[in-house]
């Protein structure tokens, strides 16, 4: 039976889910071997029940980020943080040195403090999510598997990964595979 | 000097009376992680992870501070000394902000290296995000202490190679950081020399040259090690 993966962006630049594409043509032997369920790069609007593995892409940002990474846990058996921002909170945790309330001050610094014209803070209720008064990685927030370091991780350090959780084995990644940035 | 007979790691050998378990160990061929040791300047064992034990020892031993005794016998790896490595490299990279990938040091960085080489995968410690400063007040050179983690090796190359005097330590704990002078810019400061020692001794991107942006940070100690001896063996040659 083929494995149903998923992958997911949460606060990321999207550089984890352009690195899997650079699988080339590994993409076309691993389209036979797994459902691919759920994933930015499809339209799907629901995360689906039962996922063998869900790779996650991006550190934990607002509460949405939280809300879908806590149904991922729910439905799926494996879950691999997906390079240094799932891993490290990376670079969107840079804001956590503004201090406490630093999800007010980061929004005050981009939409008001470096502001040309018309000043002002974004809000939108129900559609903008709010910023978490803290940016984590995804294993602070959820219990996770596995890890993928890496800015991002390099397509052939993914297809280590990859190869190894299809042929059931636990991954193990050694050496510079585990290299952050 | 009396010579001294030991075991490390079930091999047999001797070295001379006063020498580190370091020294010994290197010479006899094992590589034990290190990251506050530089050849050229003496050793304080700040950052242990060069610890080992030592039979009839309860407590582990830094590798680079600990003299050589006669029927010593050292363990360089076990379980437990993985344990605490990866420990000691977890706490690390929790304490300040290290982000590998907006670094000037990446790819050329010596923590970075030792945590990969140690298996380390992720940090299990909350990260304590700290708010420190860049001083880029120098003209020629850059001090992140978002990056920097404490191993004075800048403090001993500036007193004891160059003799300036320039960097030290101030504050104690997590809280300690390196300054310049009397704790005051570092491009206002009149006893540094601008002779770089600093830079080329950072094991990490916490002291920069100007102007270099991620990546481009890399160091060619074997230059330090040059002067010292060439000065102290005469040995003009690398």
């Amino acid at each position: 039976m083929k494995l149903r993966v998923a992958t997911v962006w949460l606060g990321g630049c999207s550089g984890c889910h352009m690195s899997f594409l650079d699988l080339d043509e590994f993409l076309i032997e691993l389209a036979g071997k797994i459902d691919l369920v759920y994933s930015p790069i499809m339209d799907v609007k629901e995360y689906p029940k039962n996922v063998d593995v869900c790779l996650i892409e991006g550190a934990v940002c607002n509460e949405d980020n939280l809300e879908i990474l806590h149904t991922i846990r729910e439905r799926t058996k494996v879950l691999v943080s997906f390079g240094d921002c799932a891993v490290t909170g990376n670079v969107p945790a840079i804001r956590n040195q503004l201090g406490l309330s630093n999800d007010e001050n980061v929004l005050q610094r981009a939409y008001i403090e470096n502001a040309q014209d018309n000043s002002s803070l974004p809000k939108a209720e129900g559609i903008l999510p709010l910023l978490l008064k803290r940016v984590v990685p995804v294993h602070e927030a959820v219990y996770v598997e596995y890890f993928l370091p890496g800015c991002p991780p390099p397509a052939g350090r993914i297809k280590a990964l990859m190869v190894q959780v299809l042929g059931g084995q636990t991954p193990k990644l050694e050496g510079t595979q585990l290299k952050f940035g | 000097m009396a010579a001294k007979t030991l075991t490390i790691d079930g091999k047999q050998v001797s070295a001379e009376e006063g020498a580190t378990i370091l020294e010994v160990a290197t010479d006899a061929g094992i590589k034990l992680p290190t990251l506050c040791h530089l050849d050229g300047v003496y050793d304080v064992g700040a950052c242990r992870l060069c610890l080992v034990e030592v039979a009839g020892i309860g407590k582990l031993l830094p590798a680079c501070t600990t003299k050589i005794s006669e029927g010593m016998d050292v363990k360089t790896d076990s379980e437990r000394l993985r344990k605490y490595r990866r420990m000691t490299l977890e706490l690390l990279f929790a304490e300040r902000n290290h982000v590998c990938a907006v670094c000037v040091a990446n790819g050329h960085c010596e923590l970075q290296t030792l945590a990969y080489s140690q298996g380390m995968d992720h940090v299990r410690y909350d990260y304590s995000t700290p708010k420190w400063s860049v001083d880029a007040t120098h003209r020629l050179f850059g001090m992140d202490h978002n990056r920097c983690i404490l191993c004075a090796r800048c403090v001993r190359v500036c007193w004891h190679i160059e003799g300036a005097g320039t960097k030290n330590v101030s504050g104690r704990g997590a809280k300690a950081t390196i300054i310049s002078d009397l704790n005051q810019p570092w491009g206002d400061s009149e006893t540094c020399t601008a002779c770089g020692k600093c830079v080329m001794s950072c094991p990490t991107g916490a002291l920069f040259y100007q102007g270099s942006t991620v990546s481009e940070m890399e160091r060619d100690r074997t230059k330090l090690e040059f002067i010292v001896n060439a000065r102290e063996k005469k040995q003009w040659l690398p």
